[in-house]
């Protein structure tokens, strides 16, 4: 269980986090949406101590986290970007992790399933986006976390990559573990998550399950639902 | 010429002497076991022989010529009681004596060997220790003083005394003598026609050799290393400095060679290797520098106040740190046809002078003279772009100062023996 | 942290710039030795460019690894390990590999010409001590400024500024105060400004090892008596380590604040 509590975050001038207090229960999948800007990203990074909050707090297990750092052995995070330093190998960088963060179980079985193997010796520059995902999905999935936050898993994703992902979700749902999501694809949210998380300017608009969403704006359609709720604060 | 009629005097006198002279032995169990007793019994002429032993005599005056020569392991002991020998005649002959232990005084100049108004004198192979003054030569002409070593243990200029010690005398030859560690090595005040050969000066608290109203004297092929300051030259007209090294006269504010209000010297083919200052030339005038070596000095020469027409040819200039400066006027200094290492320039013809003139007073040694402190800023990085720019257009160092026939390669026929 | 530094330090080295930088000095001792046969001078000449190059390049280094590894950083800042650590583990993976390249491109020449049996080996030795030093210092400086920089061009501006700033203004302020204030003592002033440099700190500390030390102590005793003794040395050290210490710790402070 994740505990947010009035979590404040300013770049400079700009309040991105302006007093979010949410709770995301374990063994859900929270989908984490809202307009560009509205801090979803911040929001997770706070979660995984990348970004340094005002004020406010985080408890993960009823533990404080802000300034710690060894509750990340609970959790493997698929950054918005996968980027990573580029002349190195798929292997190496796979092999660097695991030697930085001992405990990695299914690097094999995901570099099978992601069709991986032949772009093992290559270099992480030359690799299309696609496939740097997929390399970023391996990373955060080899291991074994009750926490998993995932920024824009989906991106540059083929069709069939999407499905084996989804798969994957699944799965890992199915062993009772917590796992956050952000994500433009409506769709697979109504298809896979449990909850959702509508930020709107910085605090939460919005939480419950999809369904409530739905019959809050009159809409039967979740897309309609999010667009209703755009309008209705844009005008 | 002059010598050689000097020496074949000096000769023919002791020639005469020795003919009707008679040999005195001085030792214990002999006829004399005093040196005192045994110069009152002597007559003018006569050798006194001191067996080895130690003697204990204060103020052995030796007012007849008399020749004094010592077994191996004589040794005078002046057990704290003014000058040592005290000669006070003409023909005095001192050989091989280790004489020891005068009294140091702050207001009179005790000495191991004094002469006054003495002749035709020679002083040799002695060892002098513990002593105040080494060797005081006052009011005395012809005399020789060769070979002997004297060893102190100065640490103050005050209570120091010098080594060698001459005052209003005239024709002395100093040669091959040992200094270390006392006042001045060799001192010279109203010493005229005098030579100075091939000595060794090293650790004296003030200089290896001073000179003051000094003049026409030469001294060639000595070596003054680690002293105060090498060689003073102050109020002299018309001395020659031959082929004398000149090393590691490194401290403070010391220098290789000072010249002091000096005119008409020569100096050449000299080596100043590792001294603050090689040359500190304060009122030097229509003085030669040629065939000289200046390597690793802090400055190779500085000029103080007024320096007029000096000539500076054919000198090596090795690394360093700054080659020339100068404070005050620089008139008629002629620079040419010197190696500079630090030139940078080209010689298109391949005739072995750079076509380029070179400049060896850089911005920052004048800026160095306007505030020494700034000295710290040596070879950084503004130092290096300021001496740059003023190399390209200069403005505050004189135009005239420059060498306008600089060698490509460094000259080879210096003769350093 | 020694994984991180591994990880940095392998990194670096398998980067072309890191040869290059090697090569550089390779090349620059081969030519100083063959072709210049008095050691002072070629020492001279090393301190020159060591005093100038290692700080430069250990700046542009530092600021170009900062922000290329940029991912790399977020993806180690995702994992079980502590800000400190991963800064610390780079920022040593960093100076050490420009160190190596440094030490290395210059003593292999060195010691092929043979300087253990020449009687430069300390001059030699301070040289690279100081070079590494110098490199230290730098690269501590250009983290801390890209760390305040989340602009890329923003930040080499920076660092290019510091660099000249030490190594050329600093100075040339230096040298105008000492004629304004000509008529005061001054000497106190001149080694305190002295001290703040560390690329003034180190060409000293050559410039003593190269027998300079009387013509400094030719303005006066304290220079002199400071630089002159064993005391001044290890406080001159002790200084160039807190010129290390200091950044690193400022870094480390600016990276528990820092967002990603």
């Amino acid at each position: 269980m994740i505990k947010v509590k009035t979590l404040h975050k300013k770049y400079g001038p700009v309040e991105v986090l302006k007093g979010v207090d949410i709770t995301f229960k374990k063994g859900k999948i929270t989908a984490i949406l809202g307009p560009n800007g509205s801090g979803k990203t911040t929001l997770m990074k706070s979660i995984l101590g990348l970004v340094v909050p005002q004020s406010g707090s985080i408890f993960i297990e009823e533990k404080n986290i802000l300034g710690q750092w060894d509750y990340r052995s609970q959790i493997s995070y698929v950054p918005q970007i996968a980027n990573f330093p580029g002349n190195l190998k798929v292997i190496e960088l796979i092999q660097m992790i695991q030697d930085i963060r001992p405990g990695a179980l299914h690097h094999k079985r995901l570099i099978e399933t992601f069709k991986l193997k032949p772009f093992l010796d290559k270099k992480l520059a030359a690799l299309s986006g696609g496939t740097r995902q997929k390399v970023n999905l391996v990373l955060a999935f080899m291991f074994e976390t009750p926490l998993i936050i995932l920024d824009e898993p989906m991106a540059g994703l083929d069709p069939v990559a999407l499905i084996l992902l989804k798969d994957l979700i699944a799965g890992e749902k199915a062993k009772g573990k917590t796992i956050l999501i952000t994500t433009h694809i409506i769709t697979l949210v109504e298809e896979i998550a449990d909850k959702l998380v509508f930020l709107l300017d910085g605090t939460v608009y919005f939480y419950g399950r999809v369904n409530e969403l739905k019959e809050k704006t009159g809409q039967i359609n979740l897309e309609k639902a999010i667009a209703a709720v755009l309008k209705g604060t844009y005008v | 010429m002059k010598k050689q009629r000097f020496f074949s005097i000096v000769l023919t006198a002791l020639l005469i002497q020795t003919i009707s002279a008679r040999q005195i032995t001085v030792g214990t169990n002999r006829e004399y076991t005093s040196i005192s007793v045994a110069v009152s019994g002597a007559d003018a002429g006569d050798t006194l022989f001191v067996l080895a032993g130690l003697y204990k005599e204060a103020g052995l005056v030796i007012d007849r010529p008399l020749t004094l020569l010592a077994e191996k392991g004589a040794v005078i002991d002046g057990q704290f009681h003014g000058h040592i020998i005290d000669i006070q005649s003409d023909s005095v002959v001192v050989k091989g004596f280790i004489v020891q232990n005068v009294k140091k005084s702050y207001t009179k100049d005790f000495a191991a060997i004094h002469t006054y108004k003495s002749k035709h004198f020679v002083i040799k192979n002695n060892t002098l220790r513990n002593v105040h003054f080494g060797i005081l030569i006052e009011k005395s002409k012809y005399g020789i003083i060769r070979k002997n070593a004297v060893i102190g243990e100065a640490v103050k200029e005050a209570s120091s005394g010098n080594g060698i010690h001459c005052w209003h005398s005239t024709h002395l030859q100093i040669s091959e003598n040992h200094i270390q560690q006392m006042r001045d090595g060799i001192y010279f005040e109203f010493v005229n026609d005098s030579k100075i050969t091939g000595n060794i000066s090293l650790n004296n608290v003030r200089y290896g050799l001073h000179f003051m109203f000094s003049n026409d004297n030469r001294y060639t092929k000595n070596r003054f290393e680690n002293n105060g300051a090498g060689v003073a030259v102050m109020f002299s007209a018309r001395i020659n400095m031959l082929n004398n090294y000149f090393g590691l006269n490194w401290g403070s504010a010391s220098y290789g060679l000072l010249l002091k209000e000096i005119n008409d010297a020569e100096i050449i083919g000299n080596t100043f290797y590792k001294n603050t200052i090689g040359i500190n030339a304060d009122g030097a005038n229509r003085i030669i520098f040629t065939g000289n070596i200046f390597d690793n000095n802090g400055w190779a020469i500085r000029f103080l106040g007024a320096c007029y027409n000096n000539k500076i040819i054919n000198n090596n200039f090795l690394h360093n740190a700054l080659d020339i400066s100068y404070k005050g006027k620089m008139n008629g200094n002629l620079f040419d046809r010197n190696y500079w290492s630090e030139y940078t320039g080209y010689d298109l013809n391949k005739d072995n002078i750079g076509d380029v003139p070179y400049r060896p007073v850089k911005l920052f040694s004048y800026i160095v003279n306007q505030t020494p402190e700034t000295i710290i800023l040596l070879r950084s990085l503004f130092v290096d772009i300021i001496n740059f720019s003023e190399k390209v257009s200069p403005i505050m160092t004189p135009d005239n100062l420059k060498d306008n026939r600089p060698r490509m390669k460094p000259m080879e026929n210096n003769d350093k023996s | 942290m020694f994984k991180i530094l591994k990880y940095s330090f392998m990194d670096l080295m398998r980067s072309r710039w890191s040869y290059v930088y090697f090569l550089f000095y390779l090349v620059l001792g081969f030519v100083l030795f063959f072709l210049n046969s008095n050691t002072t001078k070629a020492v001279i000449t090393l301190m020159n460019v060591i005093i100038l190059l290692t700080p430069l390049i250990g700046t542009i280094f530092g600021v170009m690894y900062f922000y290329s590894s940029r991912e790399f950083t977020e993806l180690l800042l995702a994992q079980p390990l502590k800000r400190s650590t991963i800064f610390a583990g780079q920022y040593l993976g960093v100076s050490f590999s420009l160190s190596m390249s440094l030490v290395f491109g210059i003593g292999i020449p060195f010691v092929l010409y043979g300087i253990f049996t020449s009687s430069a080996i300390w001059d030699f030795t301070t040289l690279l001590f100081i070079g590494a030093f110098l490199t230290f210092i730098f690269v501590a400086l250009s983290f801390n400024i890209a760390l305040l920089f989340n602009d890329k061009i923003k930040g080499f501006g920076f660092s290019i500024l510091l660099w000249l700033f030490l190594a050329v203004v600093y100075d040339g302020l230096f040298l105008l105060s000492l004629l304004i204030f000509d008529d005061y003592p001054l000497d106190k002033l001149a080694l305190g400004a002295t001290l703040f440099n560390p690329i003034d700190l180190s060409r000293i500390l050559i410039l003593l090892k190269l027998d300079i030390s009387a013509l400094l102590g030719y303005t006066g005793a304290v220079f002199q008596k400071f630089f002159g003794t064993p005391l001044g040395m290890m406080v001159s050290f002790a200084l160039l380590s807190v010129w290390v210490i200091l950044p690193v710790v400022i870094m480390l402070f600016q990276t528990r604040k820092k967002d990603f």
